[in-house]
């Protein structure tokens, strides 16, 4: 998916480090396999990005500069695509599972803003410190999610579920991260990830409180990533 | 972010100071513990042995400290300081690749980097 981008981009100074989050490395592998990736692929079973950088959603993004300093903390990240998925199509198609429907209907609603985002991108490797989309490190932390205490503790839960099924035992990690869900309902790679462990199509089971479909309609897929604040650095 | 068995590390509760700073990027100095700009004093958390007492930081960062009863594994939790980012100085990263090499971050210093998030799920 950013392999163009990263061609693009990379002489002019910038690399592209996937993170995969995925419990299960092996379900992440077959698909960077496929797609023989020249930059950095990573895979982390832990979600620890959640933890260091504040991802709460995939595709998220983390803009770090040649110093080592964040200079955008997690937010939304898509690069442009010529042929981008159609989801509506895909939903109204005869071939669709039935349990899949609903979800393409919805996913066709989730508001995307690739073509600010890439923008945004290029201004930042063009013009680096003086970008106006580069922040201050005060403006990087004050613009990173929240981390109170139920934030800390849900973090928490959900690594203590994926080392208990890293382990093999599936039969206490789904507490842990009911747990966290309930602590950060805003997070969904850590809702996404147990879903998709009980039912690949995150459809509702037993184990869990919700499912994809019942979320995003209690927010409405419009709100599913929140809008980029591209908004220059106050503090600079 | 640190788990443990109960073997290991439970009935001491105490953490290596390197596992620590490794998991969780606070580094132990003079001043107390330290990441980026942000120091909390620390002498009374730290053993004769250079490890570090869990329940105190867990008190001290507002780090949780929760347990599995059933598998006798515990973690302790991110610090709970307001925000993700307690500092904008990026952590120190370290991930297996997709063929299992284990990939530093630090390693791309001099370069802008952008860190993208994705799933097969």
């Amino acid at each position: 998916m950013w392999q163009a981008l990263r061609n693009e981009l990379q002489p002019k100074g910038l690399e592209i480090v996937t993170v995969a989050l995925d419990v299960d490395p092996e379900a992440a592998r077959a698909w960077i396999e496929q797609t023989k990736p020249n930059h950095p692929s990573l895979i982390d079973s832990a979600h620890r990005v959640d933890e260091l950088l504040g991802v709460v959603n995939v595709p998220n993004g983390v803009w770090i500069d040649e110093d080592g300093m964040i200079v955008r903390p997690a937010e939304p990240a898509w690069p442009e695509r010529d042929t981008p998925p159609d989801w509506q199509k895909m939903a109204d198609s005869p071939d669709v599972p039935e349990q899949l429907r609903e979800t393409l209907k919805l996913a066709s609603n989730i508001r995307i803003q690739p073509r600010e985002y890439t923008t945004a991108l290029r201004d930042w490797v063009t013009n680096g410190r003086a970008s106006r989309y580069a922040l201050a490190p005060e403006e990087v932390i004050a613009r990173s999610g929240l981390r109170g205490k139920a934030e800390a503790e849900a973090a928490a839960r959900f690594e203590l579920g994926q080392y208990l099924w890293s382990i093999g035992r599936h039969d206490l990690a789904p507490k842990h991260w009911r747990e966290a869900h309930r602590l950060q309902p805003d997070n969904w790679t850590y809702k996404r990830q147990a879903w998709t462990l009980a039912d690949p199509f995150q459809g509702p089971t037993e184990l869990y409180d919700s499912c994809w479909v019942n979320d995003v309609r209690k927010i409405g897929a419009e709100n599913y990533y929140p809008p980029l604040d591209l908004s220059p650095s106050r503090t600079k | 972010m640190v788990c443990g068995t109960k073997n290991m590390i439970l009935q001491s509760l105490e953490v290596e100071t390197k596992e620590f700073e490794q998991r969780t990027g606070w580094s132990l100095k003079p001043e107390g513990l330290c990441k980026g700009e942000v120091c909390v004093p620390f002498a009374a958390g730290v053993s004769g042995g250079g490890k570090l007492d869990t329940r105190t930081l867990s008190e001290r960062l507002g780090m949780p400290l929760i347990r599995d009863d059933d598998a006798d594994v515990w973690c302790l939790g991110p610090e709970a300081m307001g925000r993700a980012l307690t500092t904008a100085r990026a952590p120190e990263l370290v991930l297996p690749d997709y063929t299992g090499r284990q990939f530093r971050l630090g390693s791309l210093r001099g370069q802008k980097v952008l860190i993208v998030t994705w799933s097969s799920w």
